[in-house]
């Protein structure tokens, strides 16, 4: 990684940072107080090689100079990385448990979600939110879900994980309130999944 | 946008760096509902006690497009309401409303609207004291221990003294409750009439304390369990009267005086559902003569 952005080819952030930033904003609150639905965003990014639009607009809605971010091997093409660093501040760090954030471009290689932060006791809220770039909302095989946020349950066919993503997150699961939060981006949309979320087959 | 950019400060009178930040607090509050997160609280244009927290909440989920309705005690046209109704038309030139159903974004000071909310709209409430155990154990310390490890004995025991005191739970406002079976919540002051309401609603509810620096929420479709004993369920409040303007006998009322004599009425607190069930025909016992000069309009007219 080299300290200095090559600003020669970055692609643009916000065309208009105030109003698309609340606009991608609402789309990500839906999307983790309604888990399993999927929200379109309407103003996304153009996004860098190696990032979806809707990854790439969730990082520049949320992230700073205050939010580590970590990013796998496939999300962290020079591209990705020069962009986020340009646009959002945010420090690019090596180890994924020190990260707020995390950008998993290769979903099913991905490190176990215990290797990310899960919070602490008294502070929950400092746990990693994972930004993971599914190859389908709607194709995977289709689980169900049940939680706060959802009225009985929602059917989500999530696809492209590794087969024991489940059995992580089930695991994720029942640390609650401790545990990381998961936005799945595909294109320009994304689904929600927060830490008290259960699923199964 | 003229009205925001002609007042000279950014949309929404937040700086964009203020917003991301209470924006991740507010996904992370979402994600443990309940659960009191801390927020870098910025010095508001008005004093502490009047919203700031609500506002701040407020200003980082509003857009151009949204509806915003304010109330203050369920009315629309009190003091806190009007201000701060009068804040946001100015530093983001939102459209606002005082009809219900229209609003999508609804701030609120003590009180949940009588008709119901639904999938799309969000209710910000305005929060004095966000720790449900601090008039029990004043060290923050201490209280964030109790709730890290559910430690919620103590406030059974408080709901008990009531009961071995006053034969029943004499709280009647902010009155605690258990949010997705897992953390001691308190409500903000609405009266514990409205506690049933917040059990699984289709809106986002949102917490902002601006003095004490905490944002919490409830997401749509979570258990809020009012705290109470098997031998002494929880119950809400209950009226013999019906409300003198419009008949209502399922709102929250509010006792009128109407003059030195002795003479008092009650009426609903939320006015905007008093005032749509008079505009369809319900006339309560003083629903005719209008004794406390209360708009007859308000369904017509917006903010003032």
């Amino acid at each position: 990684m080299t300290l200095a952005i090559d600003a020669r080819d970055l692609a643009p952030g916000f065309a208009d940072p105030v109003f698309d930033s609340q606009s991608a904003f609402r789309a990500i609150m839906n999307a983790i107080a309604y888990p399993g639905r999927i929200e379109r965003f309407r103003r996304p990014v153009a996004a860098p090689a190696g990032l979806s639009p809707a990854a790439a607009t969730i990082a520049l809605t949320l992230c700073d100079f205050e939010t580590p971010l970590w990013l796998d091997e496939s999300a962290a093409t020079e591209a990705a990385v020069a962009y986020l660093r340009f646009h959002s501040g945010a420090p690019i760090v090596d180890h994924a448990g020190r990260a707020r954030f995390c950008i998993i471009g290769g979903a099913a290689s991905a490190l176990p979600l215990h290797a990310f932060h899960a919070g602490e006791d008294k502070y929950p809220d400092r746990s990693a939110t994972l930004i993971i770039e599914a190859q389908s909302l709607t194709s995977g095989a289709p689980r169900r879900w049940r939680g706060p946020g959802i009225k009985g349950e929602r059917v989500v066919g999530v696809g492209g994980m590794k087969d024991s993503f489940w059995d992580e997150w089930t695991l994720n699961q029942t640390l609650y309130p401790l545990g990381v939060d998961v936005f799945f981006a595909c294109g320009e949309e994304i689904v929600g999944l927060p830490r008290g979320v259960a699923t199964e087959a | 946008m003229s009205g925001a950019r002609e007042s000279g400060y950014n949309f929404a009178y937040l700086d964009e760096q203020t917003k991301r930040m209470i924006r991740r607090t507010l996904l992370k509050a979402l994600a443990a509902p309940g659960y009191q997160a801390p927020f870098g609280g910025r010095e508001m244009p008005l004093a502490y006690g009047w919203g700031t927290g609500g506002i701040q909440v407020t200003a980082s989920v509003i857009g151009p497009e949204d509806v915003l309705k304010v109330i203050d005690q369920g009315a629309d046209d009190t003091t806190n309401a009007v201000s701060i109704r009068r804040f946001f038309q100015l530093v983001a030139d939102v459209e606002t409303t005082e009809a219900t159903e229209k609003a999508t974004v609804i701030q609120t000071r003590h009180r949940i609207p009588e008709a119901p909310l639904e999938e799309g709209q969000i209710i910000v409430y305005q929060v004095p004291q966000p720790e449900p155990l601090r008039h029990l154990e004043p060290r923050e310390v201490e209280t964030r221990k109790m709730h890290a490890y559910a430690e919620y004995g103590l406030m059974q025991v408080r709901l008990y003294e009531d009961i071995a005191r006053y034969g029943h739970i004499a709280t009647t406002y902010d009155y605690p409750v258990m949010v997705n079976g897992r953390y001691l919540m308190a409500p903000s002051p609405i009266p514990k009439f409205d506690n049933p309401k917040m059990q699984d609603n289709p809106a986002i509810q949102l917490f902002g304390a601006g003095r004490e620096k905490r944002i919490y929420a409830i997401p749509p479709y979570t258990s809020v369990r009012s705290l109470d004993f098997e031998d002494h369920p929880f119950r809400t409040q209950s009226w013999d009267q019906r409300c003198a303007l419009c008949d209502a006998d399922d709102s929250y009322l509010d006792e009128v005086i109407t003059d030195d004599r002795g003479g008092r009425m009650f009426v609903c607190s939320d006015t905007d559902y008093c005032a749509r069930r008079r505009a369809n025909g319900h006339v309560g016992a003083q629903g005719a003569i209008d004794p406390v000069g209360e708009k007859t309009d308000a369904l017509s007219g917006d903010a003032q």
